[in-house]
């Protein structure tokens, strides 16, 4: 009876009862992870009731169908899963450190650990901060009112939270994945891993695959679809290309992984023989449909980043961007060549020289596109006038250390030297340097870049610069030390290692790690000082840095319709072009009423179903997984029987918000860039051209 | 090449530089057979071209930000520049210089240091069958019968040809120092070649996570001069025990190779290394084909696995 119910989940299975049982290190810092989740859960409870705001989450965000909100949960969920990853990151640092024949932790908590490290940084950090980012700003740009598909939207949030959430859960109830971020079978094949580790990771990855497919879907569409009149494609700013590429990348690249790990799960579950050592089970396969996603999905990641660096730095240079064309054929040819080099993630697979030879040759030609492209930041720069704000400073450091990964990839592309170099810590070193000065500083350029179009204020600018100084020096002093290792031979996955010669640089690494964590607190204190001191930050005029595209030219957050009236675009970069020729913030003759879609609760039903639904499969609790799959369908068919979807908003409510923010400009004095980060900013921005007009063209 | 030489040197003393600060015999930065010479030529020689699209970056941002800085007055300012010529072409060229100069580079040597292909030397090479075990690394040498664990030896300036495979789960097998990795996965064969140039002891190693005991699946690799061979194939032969199939059942389980030589009661020789006085001939076939029966091998009989039982396997693989 309790095995019916229950399924396999018993009194061990909480990492607290282990921990009671057997209270060393290693089961004691799993036990207070697991309750710093239970705490955590329990504060944001009693703080929601206490403060009754249980009421305002429901109806602002958790049902809202609108991307600006669902762009910032995304973006909350990848902050708060980034704080467990850098932990997770620095504990294993840690055990490193002092790694020589022991260390704190056991191999198998370590093992854990690098597994959830790969698996939350990348689905549950990276992609979900980009989607939060593409969420908020592509619609904005193109002079969109929404998403193509806003409950559909909705229901990708759902789908990524169900991941992060059964990522969480893996810290209380059970054990995670041992086999990293790529869980090659046969490792993780039942006969080698009967847990539910593997299990928690499945669940995990499809979920919110899917949630990610969907979301591919939408941007595509989105883009295809909801431009404002004038704004063809080759008008579109640099980042809504790459999120054009970035949607390609999401729908074509996902299912392939989505797929293998189905076809893993059907191996564990309903003994298939796809992955499995005997009965013709191959697991060459698996690493081949796991790369064919795993490549292009770093190039998804990089992708958008590399479009706000192209946003960041021709706004904070005052100038347009250089080489649109070529920036845009590059990031074209980037998208399509990810789908070619999924093999050099295997040269040492055994298959023959041609293979590899064509492999990596494709593999080094993503240099050229890549190269064009920071070549093309630096003309931006070349003849503007540069202001180092918060996200040029990320920028600065982007161009340092990316270029160094890029000196490691065009490496790695090469067989002869991924022979020696696969699989130890300088392909660690390699992809963290290409994802954190890559990914994470585009994102936090971004961050910073878009915050006060969010909330209407900026961020305090002090503890942004110390947070990015941090991250580049914590970075470098982290991650640089890894290549010598790696070239000496020390293999990734190491929870321990033999060779004294590799101790003090592993010091050295740790004490990286040590930066990036208090370049982590910065950001957090950074954040809460802003509230705090929001009133001297506030910039609801709309546009604080000198904006260029069409989501400068509106309030501060925004309103819900997004535009009062439809933009009419003339030109690339139309906002700077609107401000010189002035016909910004000009009043409209006549408004109309606007429909927007109404609040829906799919998206929550179907993230509480989904994770009860992936609980119920990792624990084999086979009634629980009917019934919440049930409900997931019923979720999604019953509300096809609404008749009512929108409401209308009337077009004098939004000609009076209108005409108030209109006038709030009038009487604002403009701010030229000197002021860019004092109080007096308040988002009007001086129009400063050359006193000599150079010829353009 | 002009290049070669420019851009050689400093990383060059670089890498002897670092080299320097570790233990001798363990990286291809200071290699000791033309495998890992040729790699590191290669290593030095990307790293050469590579800096000549990357020092303009370098240089350029530093002096680029300070000119253009928002307050200097008398830098021009030109907000509407977007394009020049010369500059696409510049920017297009070189990095496709570059990457061809590179990719037909990759193609030669990916084609001459193929890891299939034996590398010439006069000696008539040694053939040595790698069988990667959960946590530790059978050696099998079929033409002298005999088998180590965690110990490969072979004589110097002699082609090491070795067919590798696994009993368990993916394994990649590295001696950095003389050649790359190459995977061993179940019931798939693959192939590498190895050469010393002279006598010396390199440690190899799995560089692929197999389980906890992953770290400590280390090997050593010692070339010996033919006299220094020949008299350890001798000792080999009398310290060890033969491989009999109820060994290799305690061998197969997930264990390291010292926990391996308390269980067979063998010489406690440092580095976990068991030596074998004989050794069945079709060991590394039967471990090649012990999935490829078309029956199902229960977790019991399956090396590695959770519930491997050597009592339920001695023998023969497929009970």
């Amino acid at each position: 009876m309790i095995h019916t119910i229950f399924g396999r989940l018993d009194l061990s299975s909480l990492s607290l009862w282990r921990a009671i049982q057997d209270p060393t290190v290693s089961e004691l810092v799993a036990a207070g992870a697991a309750t710093a989740v239970l705490l955590g859960a329990l504060v944001t409870v009693s703080l929601l009731t206490w403060f009754r705001l249980w009421g305002p989450l429901w109806r602002d965000w958790l049902t809202s169908v609108d991307h600006k909100r669902i762009g910032i949960m995304y973006c909350a969920l990848a902050l708060i899963m980034l704080a467990r990853g850098v932990i997770e990151g620095v504990l294993m640092r840690t055990q490193q450190a002092f790694g020589l024949h022991g260390g704190f932790l056991t191999p198998d908590h370590f093992s854990q650990l690098f597994s959830t490290h790969g698996t939350i940084m990348i689905f549950f950090v990276a992609m979900p901060f980009i989607a939060g980012v593409i969420n908020y700003v592509m619609p904005l740009q193109i002079g969109a009112r929404d998403m193509a598909f806003p409950v559909m939207n909705q229901i990708s949030l759902g789908l990524t939270a169900t991941g992060a959430a059964l990522v969480m859960i893996s810290l209380v109830l059970g054990k995670f994945a041992t086999g990293g971020w790529a869980n090659y079978p046969p490792y993780t094949g039942s006969d080698f891993q009967p847990g539910p580790g593997p299990d928690y990771w499945i669940w995990s990855i499809v979920l919110a695959g899917i949630g990610t497919t969907l979301s591919g879907i939408n941007f595509a569409v989105t883009l295809y679809k909801e431009r404002a009149p004038g704004m063809t494609f080759l008008r579109m700013p640099i980042f809504c290309w790459t999120v054009i590429c970035t949607s390609i990348i999401m729908i074509f690249a996902l299912p392939p992984l989505t797929v293998a790990a189905l076809m893993l799960a059907a191996d564990r579950y309903l003994d298939f023989h796809f992955f499995t050592n005997d009965l013709g089970g191959n697991m060459m396969n698996y690493v081949n449909l796991f790369w064919l996603f795993g490549h292009p999905e770093v190039y998804l990641l990089v992708i958008p980043a590399y479009g706000i660096f192209s946003e960041v730095i021709s706004t904070f240079s005052g100038k347009r961007i250089y080489g649109y064309m070529s920036m845009v054929y590059a990031t074209m040819s980037i998208a399509v060549l990810s789908f070619c080099v999924w093999l050099h993630h295997f040269f040492t697979m055994g298959q023959s020289a041609n293979i590899n030879a064509a492999f990596g040759i494709a593999s080094m030609a993503i240099a050229v596109p890549t190269g064009i492209k920071v070549y093309n930041w630096m003309a931006t720069i070349f003849r503007g006038r540069v202001r180092m704000t918060v996200p040029m400073i990320y920028a600065t450091g982007f161009f340092y250390l990316f270029v160094i990964g890029g000196l490691s990839g065009v490496m790695l592309a090469n067989p002869v030297i991924s022979y020696q170099v696969h699989n130890t810590l300088f392909l660690v070193a390699h992809f963290h340097n290409v994802i954190i000065p890559g990914v994470l500083f585009g994102l936090l350029a971004g961050y910073h870049y878009w915050f006060p179009k969010a909330f209407g204020f900026r961020l305090n600018e002090g503890w942004g610069r110390a947070a990015a100084y941090l991250w580049i020096a914590g970075f470098s002093f982290t991650f640089l030390p890894l290549y010598w290792l790696g070239l000496h031979g020390m293999p990734r996955r190491s929870a321990t290692f033999s060779d004294p010669a590799f101790q003090p640089t592993l010091w050295l690494a740790l004490f990286g790690a040590v930066l990036i964590l208090a370049a982590l607190t910065c950001l957090a204190v950074q954040l809460w000082v802003s509230i705090r001191d929001r009133d001297s930050l506030t910039v609801p005029l709309g546009d604080p840095w000198d904006g260029r595209s069409l989501e400068w030219s509106i309030p501060s957050p925004p309103p819900e319709y997004n535009f009062a009236m439809q933009p009419q675009v003339a030109a690339r970069d139309d906002f700077a072009e609107a401000k010189t020729k002035s016909r910004a913030y000009t009043e409209p003759e006549e408004y109309e009423d606007i429909e927007m879609p109404n609040n829906t609760a799919i998206g929550m039903i179907i993230c509480v179903c989904a994770t009860l639904f992936g609980l119920a499969l990792v624990f084999w609790m086979w009634w629980l997984a009917a019934l919440s799959f049930l409900a997931i369908v019923l979720s999604i068919t019953l509300p096809t029987f609404l008749t009512e979807t929108t409401h209308v908003i009337p077009a004098a409510k939004i000609a009076a918000e209108h005409r108030a923010w209109l006038d709030k400009v009038k009487d604002a004095s403009a701010v030229d860039r000197l002021e860019e980060t004092q109080e007096s900013n308040l988002g009007r921005a001086l129009l400063e051209r050359p006193t000599r007009i150079e010829a353009a063209e | 090449m002009i290049f070669r030489r420019i851009f050689g040197i400093i990383p060059l003393i670089g890498c002897f530089a670092l080299a320097a600060c570790s233990k001798a015999g363990s990286t291809f930065l200071l290699p000791a057979g033309p495998i890992a010479a040729a790699q590191r030529a290669e290593f030095i020689q990307i790293l050469g071209w590579t800096l000549v699209a990357i020092v303009p970056v370098f240089a350029l941002v530093p002096v680029l930000l300070w000119r253009y800085r928002y307050r200097n007055r008398d830098a021009r300012y030109a907000p509407d520049w977007d394009r020049s010529p010369l500059l696409e072409v510049l920017m297009w060229g070189v990095p496709l210089v570059i990457v061809t100069v590179l990719s037909v580079q990759l193609y030669r040597t990916t084609h001459e240091l193929d890891p299939i292909k034996p590398i010439a030397s006069d000696n008539p090479p040694l053939r040595v069958e790698a069988v990667g075990l959960d946590w530790k690394w059978l050696f099998i040498y079929p033409d002298l019968g005999i088998a180590t664990i965690n110990e490969l030896a072979f004589p110097e300036k002699t082609s090491v040809a070795l067919d590798l495979t696994t009993d368990t789960v993916m394994q990649s097998f590295l001696i950095s120092a003389l050649a790359g990795q190459i995977y061993t996965m179940p019931g798939m064969h693959t192939r590498l070649h190895v050469l010393a140039d002279q006598p010396g002891e390199f440690e190899g190693e799995n560089t692929q996570f197999n389980g906890t005991g992953f770290p400590q699946q280390k090997f050593r690799a010692i070339a010996m001069t033919p006299t220094a061979f020949e008299s350890w194939v001798e000792e080999v032969r009398s310290d060890g025990q033969p491989l009999t199939a109820k060994h290799y059942g305690v061998l197969a389980q997930a264990t390291t190779g010292a926990t391996a030589q308390q269980q067979l009661g063998a010489k406690a020789l440092s580095g976990g290394v068991l030596h074998f006085s004989s050794v069945d001939n079709d060991l590394f076939d039967e471990v090649l084909h012990r999935y490829m029966r078309g029956t199902p091998v229960p977790s019991a009989n399956q090396p590695g696995a959770v519930g491997y039982d050597p009592q339920a396997s001695t023998g023969e693989p497929n009970q």
